[in-house]
């Protein structure tokens, strides 16, 4: 036993750093998964004049993609966001994070609209009560308002079909 | 003469930088916000998208709009904890520099510090067992044997 005692240490070892390799440092939880939506009033990107609040979230599950033209992945992304747009499981909702109203809008004439609405958060204030670090992020809201999941980075089809598509029906079959 | 001016450079940026940098936001301090206030809290606070670089030094967009807020959070009169508090309920306790005490950072606070005392008992323990070894007590015919060893006439190992 005392003979194999520094080679369990080195095994040990080597498992831990084995699972932190796995781990990738960029992901990093969010402590708002489980807790209501942060309040907050937009403008909508596409109509100005109108606003979206919370409150819209209500009722239904929904996506929340965060989102920006000068985001290189979330073009990348928009066309994973168009097919589930497509399919039509799920509402998208669109945070277009420190951006220009012009450009935004030309990026989703451009690209196509995958979202219901987009809110304009020009300033990046209603991003950082997300707990929004990089863009793209995607956040599962339920019926309550209660955020339940954090896509960081691109949604890919993987994604969606692995992680997002099952919760979503999961939440949907709760009520 | 010009190596030792390169790392008397190389420390004086290092010391100068964080602060440098933070300064170009240009917020106006007075009264309760300071600006050593204000820089001690931001130093102590990750950006997260450079996560090697505090709030402080980063001139990531995300610092600055955090830097922001700190400084706007601050001047409406919340005191340090509450504005960490603020990122922490956003952004989770991977803002802070310094992990929090609880039961899920046991295992990082007090981790080095067992780490430390089972290498320490094991080594003692071991040098302990090795000196007493040295301490073998000899009978007297072991101690006749290795006089008659010793005192061996042997041509070859009478070199010296």
């Amino acid at each position: 036993m005392k003979r194999f005692l520094p080679v369990i240490i080195f095994l040990l070892l080597a498992g831990l750093l084995a699972v932190g390799l796995t781990l990738d440092p960029k992901k990093v939880p969010s402590p708002l998964i489980g807790k209501a939506a942060p309040a907050f009033e937009l403008p909508l990107l596409k109509q100005p004049e109108n606003k979206i609040d919370s409150k819209t979230f209500k009722g239904k599950v929904s996506l929340l993609n965060v989102w920006a033209t000068w985001c290189v992945s979330c073009r990348a992304e928009h066309q994973v966001l168009t097919a589930i747009a497509n399919t039509g499981k799920v509402d998208i909702y669109g945070l277009n994070y420190k951006d220009e109203r012009e450009a935004a809008k030309k990026w989703l004439q451009i690209y196509g609209d995958p979202y219901v609405v987009s809110a304009f958060d020009a300033d990046g204030r209603v991003g950082i009560n997300w707990g929004v670090y990089g863009t793209p992020e995607t956040f599962v809201i339920d019926q309550q308002g209660i955020i339940r999941h954090k896509v960081i980075g691109p949604v890919t089809t993987e994604i969606w079909q692995e992680e997002l598509l099952p919760l979503i029906t999961e939440l949907e079959q709760q009520g | 003469m010009r190596q030792s001016l390169i790392i008397a450079f190389i420390v004086f940026s290092l010391f100068t930088c964080q602060q440098a940098i933070a300064g170009f936001d240009n917020f106006d301090f007075s009264g309760d916000v300071t600006e050593k206030r204000f820089q001690n809290l931001v130093s102590k606070l990750r950006c997260l998208v450079c996560q090697n670089e505090s709030l402080a030094g980063s001139q990531a967009e995300l610092a600055k709009d955090l830097r922001r807020e700190v400084y706007d959070l601050m001047k409406s009169g919340k005191s340090d904890s509450e504005v960490i508090d603020f990122l922490v309920d956003r952004y989770g306790d991977f803002v802070l520099y310094q992990p929090p005490v609880r039961p899920s950072t046991w295992l990082l606070w007090i981790g080095p510090f067992a780490l430390f005392v089972i290498t320490a008992v094991m080594l003692i323990r071991k040098l302990s067992r090795r000196s007493k070894m040295q301490e073998v007590t000899l009978s007297d015919s072991e101690k006749a044997r290795i006089q008659q060893l010793l005192h061996q006439d042997s041509p070859k190992d009478n070199r010296e």
